[in-house]
This record gives structure tokens, sequence and C-alpha cells, in this order.
């Protein structure tokens, strides 16, 4: 940088000064390592979630770029002559066979192979976990609902990155996972059939998918990929982080560490660390076994055919829909089995997509946000997260419905019919001991604030009673328990034209649905009252 | 009884192709120590003649291979009466299992133990590949991993049965497996399936550790459960304050 402090110059810092300054004045790159350079970030795990996401995209970077050298994905038809006994002279795609080379032939090509899947699944699950952050600290709140969808818009693409990449090989256990595709796709009315045959050239499965995938895989995708984690990283410094609230952390400000020096280089080595996680996982554990799979062949199916976890909750959605919900109308037959599940998992994401619209709407609270709720004070919005958490993890049991049958002794039928209920029952109890929780918790909280905590120290007074001391929290704790807004529910309000319309009138319902439980948290009164009457 | 033997031992030796060869006499001592084993640990439920009970089925036309699979394997005597007989440890040494083999076998002909030949596991591993995708995976699993059927009952996984046992099962269908007769699957295409096998089991993963060969389902749990449990001790390291 050009601006250096008057210090001895030794011949070492000439350079550096003088580099900077011929890079900075044919670039003016000063002013954006200004203004990144001190990009804050605040100092708690959970903000590292989304870090771990991006890290594990440049380890499925790199690998995918050596896997790229040595994959074809041609559908010729060849017959094996590699390394592998079990599959000698069995007849197969270039695709297959190219998948078997890298991971037999190609020297580091097996370990690459599972770096890149094992890379996939962290990817998705670190993506999944940091948007579980984010939405139960509200940090999709006003300036960051854009953020959120763009975030929303990554994890989609993530898991269509996922799905495009394990049908690559052209091996048994993809190829199931194509038909299923295939299947959800001509369940639908009308364009089904089209869709089908425009995606796969043809009627299933043809030989144009897997060079199709391969294109989506390795150009389109990651292209839009790239894109929209730059938009995402840009809203990100423009918004800056969201903090836990703390004595000095307001709504104003940002708390944290710069990100140079100090936060660049434990990011430098936070990278390092996960790589070599997924490095060591990649090396002792095989993930996507193609050759046990044999190559795809429309007639067997395997016992225990799974999608990858991402993708589970899809064909667990499918195994849950009961059977003969097939209604034919004029000829037509409408798949109810398939366009129900289809419908659910849409309608899932859809409004995992627009929360934090639903909840500036249900609020009316247009105010900017800048401080992390802990999740218990907001209990309806964690309520309701859990609730949806719950309906998604039954989808995705039941996507190993069969597993779970045979490795805990139970019956397939138990398992599904169980689900089945788990599905509507499940999230209803979430949501109902969520939010009993949540307001258990923070009428801890103010009890604490105000009266302190138990010492276990028992006194007994000189009028013989006992009572027990309860030991104050110092400044620093009690802020954090205290310090949260409080809301009220909305009032019903007539409009300009002195109308109360029904939206406003479901608005005010929603409202109270979101805040007429609350807890409110102890004023400055409150405390100093409790102080004085607290010295015993 | 002796007729009986005859007719039936005869029948026995030419009712299955695979042990057409096969001609070793049975000694008569064998089958009286067959016949004592029956009557005290399976006539209860399959009838001192095999005629089956409420209890248990009739074993006519079992011959030898089903009762060295079923008590070879632990199955029968059953322990209980469930969605279908677990494998458990055997009850009776090999002699045992063989005198009661061809004790049933000497009065119920049917399909006989396997020759040793085809029981090698040095055939074709890549067409028994093949076959057992065809045939097998969709209840065994393509590893042969097991998998679930429908009210409780289930395919076992196959990793470590004997050679015996795997072809004893194909030519006489236990529990809810479909009999695979040799019209079906030639004896050789049985050794390939065999040797399929035995080259899995002899054979580790070349990517590391198997995790049960299940598939999608342990790769993510383990993601979840390891890969982002290791991750996440890091940052909470990273971002702990020195104290």
């Amino acid at each position: 940088m050009s601006t250096s402090t008057v210090t001895p110059q030794t011949r070492g810092s000439r350079f550096t000064a003088a580099a900077a300054n011929y890079l900075d004045e044919r670039t003016s790159i000063s002013g954006a390592v200004k203004e990144l350079g001190r990009k804050i970030f605040p100092d708690h795990w959970s903000f590292m979630l989304g870090e771990v996401a991006l890290y594990s995209f440049v380890v499925i970077l790199l690998s995918g770029t050596f896997l790229t050298f040595f994959f074809d994905p041609s559908m010729t038809e060849v017959y094996y002559d590699g390394e592998y006994m079990p599959l000698s002279g069995i007849h197969m795609s270039v695709a297959y066979h190219s998948s078997l080379d890298l991971s037999f032939e190609v020297r580091g090509g097996l370990l690459m192979r599972q770096v890149h899947h094992w890379a996939a699944l962290l990817f998705v699950a670190s993506i999944g976990l940091h948007m579980l952050r984010v939405f139960f600290t509200g940090a999709f709140r006003k300036p960051r609902e854009i953020n959120w969808v763009i975030g929303f818009v990554l994890f989609v693409l993530a898991m269509a990155e996922g799905f495009t990449g394990y049908s690559l090989p052209d091996d048994l256990l993809s190829g199931n996972g194509l038909r299923i595709i295939d299947g959800m796709l001509k369940g639908l009315p009308v364009v089904g059939v089209w869709i089908s045959y425009f995606l796969f050239g043809g009627e299933f499965p043809g030989v144009e998918v897997i060079p199709r995938l391969y294109v989506l895989h390795i150009m389109l995708l990651p292209a839009i990929l790239i894109v929209t984690l730059a938009l995402h990283m840009v809203l990100l410094i423009v918004n800056k982080h969201t903090q836990f609230a703390g004595p000095g952390r307001t709504n104003e400000n940002v708390v944290g560490v710069p990100i140079l020096p100090h936060f660049a280089a434990k990011a430098g080595g936070f990278f390092f660390l996960v790589f070599g996680v997924i490095m060591l996982i990649a090396t002792f554990f095989t993930i996507n076994p193609i050759w046990n799979y044999g190559p795809y062949d429309p007639s067997p199916v395997s016992a225990g055919t799974q999608p990858d976890w991402y993708i589970g909750f899809a064909d667990g959605a499918l195994r849950l829909a009961p059977p003969n919900w097939d209604v034919h109308v004029f000829g037509y037959t409408l798949p109810f089995g398939i366009l129900v599940p289809m419908i659910a998992l849409v309608g899932l994401l859809v409004v995992v997509a627009i929360y934090p619209f639903l909840e500036a709407w249900i609020t009316g609270d247009k105010r900017e946000h800048h401080i992390a709720d802990r999740p218990r004070n907001a209990p309806t919005r964690t309520a309701i997260g859990a609730a949806g958490v719950t309906f998604y993890a039954v989808m995705w049991a039941a996507a190993s419905s069969d597993i779970m049958a045979t490795h805990f002794m139970l019956t397939m039928e138990g398992v599904i019919h169980t689900l089945q209920a788990l599905l509507f029952v499940g999230p209803v109890i979430a949501y109902i001991v969520t939010k009993r929780i949540c307001l258990g918790l923070q009428k801890k909280d103010r009890e604490i604030a105000l009266h302190g905590f138990e010492s276990g120290r028992i006194v007994r007074m000189p009028g013989g009673a006992y009572i027990e001391v309860h030991e104050q929290l110092d400044e620093y704790e009690r802020w954090r328990l205290v310090s949260y807004t409080d809301y009220a529910p909305l009032m019903i309000r007539p409009n300009a034209k002195g109308r109360i319309t029904a939206t406003q009138r479901a608005r005010a319902a929603l409202s109270r649905w979101f805040f007429e439980d609350r807890i409110v948290p102890p004023t400055k009164g409150e405390i100093e009252h409790a102080k004085e009457h607290g010295h015993h | 009884m002796i007729g009986l033997l005859s007719t039936g031992g005869a029948y026995a030796a030419f009712g299955a192709t695979a042990t057409a060869d096969e001609t070793t006499a049975v000694s008569q001592s064998t089958l009286d120590e067959g016949e004592k084993l029956f009557a005290a640990n399976c006539a209860t439920c399959h009838g001192a003649a095999l005629e089956g009970t409420e209890a248990g089925p009739s074993l006519h036309g079992v011959g030898a291979a089903s009762v060295d699979f079923q008590v070879g394997t632990g199955r029968m005597p059953m322990a209980f009466d469930g969605a279908q007989a677990e494998r458990k440890p055997v009850q009776f040494t090999d002699e045992q299992v063989k005198a009661l083999a061809a004790y049933v076998a000497s009065i119920s002909p049917g399909p006989a133990i396997p020759d040793e030949e085809y029981l090698q596991g040095d055939t074709d591993a890549a067409n028994g590949a093949e076959l057992f995708r065809i045939n097998c995976a969709m209840c065994h699993n393509v590893a042969g991993a097991g998998g679930a059927l429908t009210e409780g009952k289930f395919a076992p996984p196959l990793g470590g049965v004997a050679p015996e046992h795997i072809y004893e099962a194909m030519v006489t269908g236990p529990q809810n497996m479909p009999v695979f007769n040799d019209m079906n699957l030639s004896p050789a295409d049985k050794a390939d399936i065999i040797s399929y096998l035995t080259y899995v089991d002899d054979n580790s993963s070349p990517g590391g550790f198997e995790l049960g060969s299940l598939g999608p389902v342990a790769e993510g749990l383990f993601i979840w459960i390891f890969g982002l449990g290791a991750v996440i001790a890091i940052t909470v390291w990273l971002t702990a304050k020195a104290n």
C-alpha cells in the first residue's frame, strides 16, 4: 500500500513499498484493499459455516478440473478391458469405462474422485447448516432479504450440480436416479412427456442425456454458481455481518476482526483445515463405489437405491405418497402419487425462499436489523423453523426407509406408516415444543437478569429462617440476556378510506399469532429495582 | 425301508444335475443318527414322517441341500416364530448336519448338496457379477449388503456366507427367496455368482472403508456426523477466546 509510515527502511520493505506503489498507480487497487481489508468478521463459530461452504466449493473446483482431464461423457458402447476383474469383458458406455479408468488406472484418480464427491456432500451440508444459522438468528431480515434469496438460489444450484454430477458415471445407481427424475417429469400433466423427450433426446435413457448433463455440470451450472456466489459475497460486504448483542455491540456497528491482516491469515488456515478434513475422509472412506454398481442397464435395480443425501428429501417424499392415487379423467391419467409429493417439495422450497418477505409483512417491521437474534428471543420464528426442519427431516428419513427396516429389525410398512403420520404430526409437535422451550428459556433469562442465579449457598438468618443467596450477574452477562427487541402484535388500523380490509385483518391475526406469547425483557428500572432489593 | 432308501437314493443321485457324479453311498449308521437327530430336534414342528404340522411345513421334496442350508446356517431349529428364520450360531456339528440332510433326503428326495467343483470361487466373476445384478441385486443389493422386503421380511447380507450355502439357497429358495433352478441359472452360472461374491468378500474396497456398502445413506450420515462435526469442531477452536 502506498500509505507507509516513517520507519527505518530495510531493503525488503523498500521493495514492498515500491511494488505496491507501482501496482496502485496503475490499478488504483488501494481503494479496494482499504475497503475490503477493513471488512469486519465477528468471532462466533456459527458465522464460519458459510466459509466452510465456500472452501469446499474451491476444493470441488480443483478436484473437478482434474477429473475433466480424464472423464469422457461419450455414450459409445465398448467392452471393458481395464484392471477391475469383476467387470472384464462387460458391455458398457465410454462414460462408465472412463470413470472406471479414472478410478483404477489414473494415478491419484480415485482419490480425486472421492475428494470431489465428499467435498460435494460437505458443500451442500454446510450450505444447509449456514442457512439454518441465518434463519434461526433472524439474519435474513432487512437489509439482507435479497442475499437470503441469492443464498437460496445457491442452495438449489448446489443440489442441481450434485445431481448432474453423480449421474455422469453412467453406473447402475445413477441411471436409476435418472429414471426416477424421468418418471417425475412424465408425471406432469400435458407437458411432462414433452419435457422428458426434450431432456433425454427421445425415449429414456437414450444416448443424449449424459453428454448434456456433462455440459450442464461443468459449464453452465458452475458459471451461474460462481456469478451468484460473487453476488452473495458482494452483498455480504455491502450489508456487513450481523453480530450477537453485547456491550459495545449495537445495531449501528460491527465488532470483530478486520479481514487484513489477522482474519485473512486465519481464514487461509481455515481453508487448509477444511481441505485437510476432506482429504482425510476421501483417503480413508469409499464414496460412490461405481465398480460395485456396474454399468447402467434399465432392467436391474439394486436394493437400497438412494440418491445422495441432499436429494434424499425428494426421494422420501415419493416413498411417502400412498399407492393408488392415480385418477383417470377423459382418458388421461393424473398420477397424484407423484404430483402431490412434487407440489409439497416445490411448496417447501418456495416458502424457504420467500420467508423473509412473509415475516416482514406479518411483523410490519421495516427497520434495519444488524443484531442477530438469539433463537429463544424469537419463539414463533424458531418454532416455525423447527417445524420446517422436522418436515424436511421426515421426508429425508423416508428415503432410507428400507435401510431403517433392515437395520432396526422393523417392517417396511411400519416405517413408512409411522413416517407418513410423522410428516403431519411431527411439525406440529415440534412447533409447540420449541415455542414452549423458547418461552421457558426467556423466562429463565428474565429471572436471572433480575434476581441473579442461585449460588447454592444457604444462609440462616438471625430469626431462624433460611435463605439461599443469589449471585448477581456481571454487566456483560446481563447485557446479553436483556438486550432484545420486544415486539407487540400489530393493531388493526383502518386504511386511508377509513375501512378495515380483509388483508388488514389477516395480517393482524398473523401478527397476533407471531407475538401473542412473549416474554418482555426486563426494563432498566426493573433491573435497578431488583438490585436494590437483591442485597440480602 | 430298504426299498425306499434305494429308490430315494437313486432319485437323489439323478435328481440334481449338479450332483450327478456324486455317488458316495450314505451309510446306514449315518441315516440312523440323522433319524435320531430329526426326531429330537425337528419332528415337533415338521412331523415325525416329515408330513408337517400346524407349526411347520411339510418337508416333502426338500432334499439334502435345503436341510444343509437351513440347519447349516443356524436358521433351523428356529428360535422363535418371526417374519422369517434368522441366521444364528449353528446348533449342530458338521457331521450332524450332514447326517440330518442325508436322512431327510433318504425319505424325501430333492436337490442335493452341491458338488465341490462349483464352489471354488475361481470362475468368471464378471459374468457372475452381471448375473448377480440382474437376478439377485434387487433384494440383496449390488454389493450383497442385503435389503428389506415386505412385512418385516428381508434379504440377508451375503458377506461371509459359505459358497455351498449360497448355492443351496439358489436351488432351494429358502424363506422368501425364489428358486433359481438349473434351467434358469446353469450350475456354471451359479458358480460364477459364487465367484463374484467370493471376490467381493476377499477384496476390500479400493477406495477405503466401505461404510457397510450401504451407499448414499451411509455416506450422507457420515458427512453430517463426522465431516461436518470435524469442521464445526475446527470453527469452535478457531473462534475460541484465549483464556
